[in-house]
């Protein structure tokens, strides 16, 4: 039971320092807006050896996923496990991390994690995505090899994306290397 | 209450946005053509200085000078005196007008003259609404590098960007030369990656709307867009083969960072696994003929691009030196690779010619990213920072001429250069 309260502590306490990380936007509205497009003509020239092109603005119609209104819900238990640089060990204070995790979800087979991997800032957003990526696809495996079914969990990677903090120093660089364990 | 406020912010934030980029120019080439050109007759009278726009792009694509005209006004159809234009050491002469018509329009015409030999390279009219001068101007800039360099021009071609304020990312389409910026999303969550289709209708790009990287494909002009990867795992780094039927992309679902290829003419159909590694794979781009993905691997210990055919088979290394090499883009005109090289912790543009081999940086940077070609194959365009601000610039492949695409607040990134507009 303290178990179970310290983790939902640790939830809150992300979900407050997060910033809106555990909002969730894939219900937001996809909207189509129509565009008035300029209309232009293109015209003979008068006089000598004219060339004539019609010019058309090309029109750009603007989509709006951003949401109307925010709303935050706490999920489960959410955990976080940093990684030293260019590593993609877990260190060995994050085993009761990962024991805690494989046994909420091994209690329930109806429960979905997603492990979200994230990078500093240095380097390729690309190449971050896929560095994070490998992170999150380690925490799976040690979850797996815990007895966690592979069908609940997915890893997925922000790269670069989502700082958890903001900054270039190395304690922010620290603070950013993770894999953050997101009950869906 | 609540929902109004988020209206208003939104508003706001849009209103923001329309902020003008401001060209800067700097360095100097050895071999730049001094095109004089003068005021054009009427041009105070309409919203954009036409000659201000035709001689800044001209200057950036660094094959340019302009010549002091001060105190000259000629129209399109003043016959000039070339001895003073010779004097003035100028190799061309442009003149034009602009007139506003009782409907609002705006009749632009001008005149190209080779100065030197005294002749007559030929005119050119344009009917347009006030929003499309500033395009008149890029199709002007067009017709005088054609003319004068027997290349096409770019100036009338499209730029795709993102932008990040506060928490919000926006997809822009902007002007080759990063006006005119309008946005095609808006987005809480990140977007990144953002290809052009070889037409240039479309873009496909990553976002993460769905708390997960996903690949959707846009048609910019309708706004209707297409999810077209959501497997299982991260789903990213969309490239366009140059008959626009497959994206080549990352997908984690098999585990691992792997290519696949999608085909967009059958959707829902299987992607198609490209590599087979087990180190990470990504970043795929197109060779203009399609012969070949050039994609990063750190197969060898360290990321490093390699290049493989459509159909598989085993990848061949392509960067030798440097222990960490990434973000690939290929010339259109198949000469020149350009890629982000990080050197003491510093990371850098180079430019490759892939006869030879050889490999150059062009910046005094220390941290580019994701170049991309001019679809002339004469300029890059790429993404860096700058007293501590994200900037977008183009350089020459040199690095001699470098203009920097700036004035929009916030973060800028992930530029990528449209084709040709047909």
């Amino acid at each position: 039971m303290r178990h179970f309260v310290l983790v939902m502590g640790v939830g809150v306490a992300l979900l407050l320092s997060a910033c809106g990380s555990t909002v969730r936007l894939d219900n937001a509205p996809v909207e189509d807006r129509s565009v008035s497009a300029g209309g232009t003509v293109g015209q003979q020239a008068g006089g000598n050896s004219a060339t004539v092109s019609s010019v058309g603005n090309g029109a750009v119609a603007q989509v709006d996923l951003t949401p109307r209104t925010a709303d935050a819900v706490a999920q489960g238990p959410a955990r976080v496990i940093y990684f030293d640089y260019d590593s993609y060990a877990i260190r060995a204070e994050y085993q009761s991390v990962l024991d805690s995790n494989a046994r909420y979800l091994m209690a329930d087979a109806s429960r979905k994690v997603r492990l979200e991997g994230h990078t500093d800032f240095r380097g390729g957003r690309e190449y971050n995505l896929s560095l994070g990526q490998k992170r999150a696809e380690t925490v799976q495996r040690a979850l797996t090899l815990l007895g966690v079914r592979d069908n609940q969990i997915e890893a997925i990677s922000f790269g670069k994306e989502k700082p958890a903090v903001d900054g270039e120093s190395e304690e922010a660089m620290a603070k950013n290397r993770r894999v953050e364990i997101s009950y869906q | 209450m609540k929902r109004l406020i988020a209206l208003l912010v939104i508003v706001l934030v849009h209103g923001m946005s329309v902020a003008q980029f401001r060209v800067e120019v700097t360095g100097v080439g050895l071999t730049q053509v001094p095109v004089a050109i003068t005021a054009f007759k009427g041009e105070d009278a309409a919203r954009q200085k036409i000659s201000a726009v035709v001689l800044a792009d001209l200057e950036r694509s660094g094959q340019f000078r302009g010549v002091d005209t001060a105190g000259f006004l000629y129209d399109e159809a003043t016959a000039p005196d070339f001895s003073i234009w010779r004097q003035k050491n100028a190799d061309a002469l442009l003149s034009g007008s602009v007139s506003r018509l009782a409907d609002g329009r705006f009749d632009v015409r001008i005149h190209l003259w080779d100065t030197v030999r005294g002749q007559d390279l030929g005119a050119f009219g344009n009917l347009v609404v006030a929003a499309d001068l500033r395009l008149a101007a890029h199709h002007i800039a067009d017709f005088v590098y054609e003319k004068l360099t027997g290349d096409k021009g770019i100036f009338s071609t499209r730029i795709a960007y993102v932008t990040k304020r506060g928490q919000n990312f926006n997809l822009w389409v902007a002007d080759a030369d990063g006006e005119n910026p309008q946005s095609a999303l808006n987005s809480a969550e990140p977007i990144i990656s953002p290809a052009w289709s070889p037409t240039g209708g479309q873009l496909a790009y990553v976002s993460f709307e769905a708390r997960k990287p996903t690949i959707y494909v846009h048609e910019v002009a309708s706004g209707k867009r297409k999810l077209v990867a959501n497997f299982k795992g991260s789903n990213s780094a969309p490239a366009w083969s140059p008959d626009a039927r497959f994206l080549a992309v990352t997908l984690s679902r098999d585990g691992g960072s792997q290519l696949f290829l999608l085909d967009l003419t059958a959707p829902g159909s299987e992607p198609r696994r490209l590599t087979q590694s087990n180190s990470i794979d990504t970043e795929p781009i197109f060779s203009a003929d399609g012969k070949y993905i050039y994609f990063v691997s750190d197969r060898g210990g360290s990321p490093q691009i390699y290049r493989v055919a459509p159909s598989g088979g085993n990848p061949e290394r392509v960067t030798y030196t440097g222990t960490y090499n990434i973000s690939p883009a290929l010339s259109p005109d198949g000469r020149w690779l350009a890629y982000i090289s990080r050197v003491n912790g510093a990371f850098k543009l180079f430019v490759m010619d892939l006869q030879s081999g050889v490999a150059n940086p062009v910046t005094d940077t220390s941290s580019d990213e994701k170049p991309s070609f001019s679809p002339n194959s004469r300029l890059l365009i790429y993404a860096t920072q700058e007293q501590g601000k994200e900037a977008l610039m183009t350089t020459t492949l040199d690095g001699k001429i470098k203009a920097r695409l700036s004035g929009q607040s916030g973060d800028i990134r992930e530029p990528n250069w449209g084709p040709f507009q047909k």
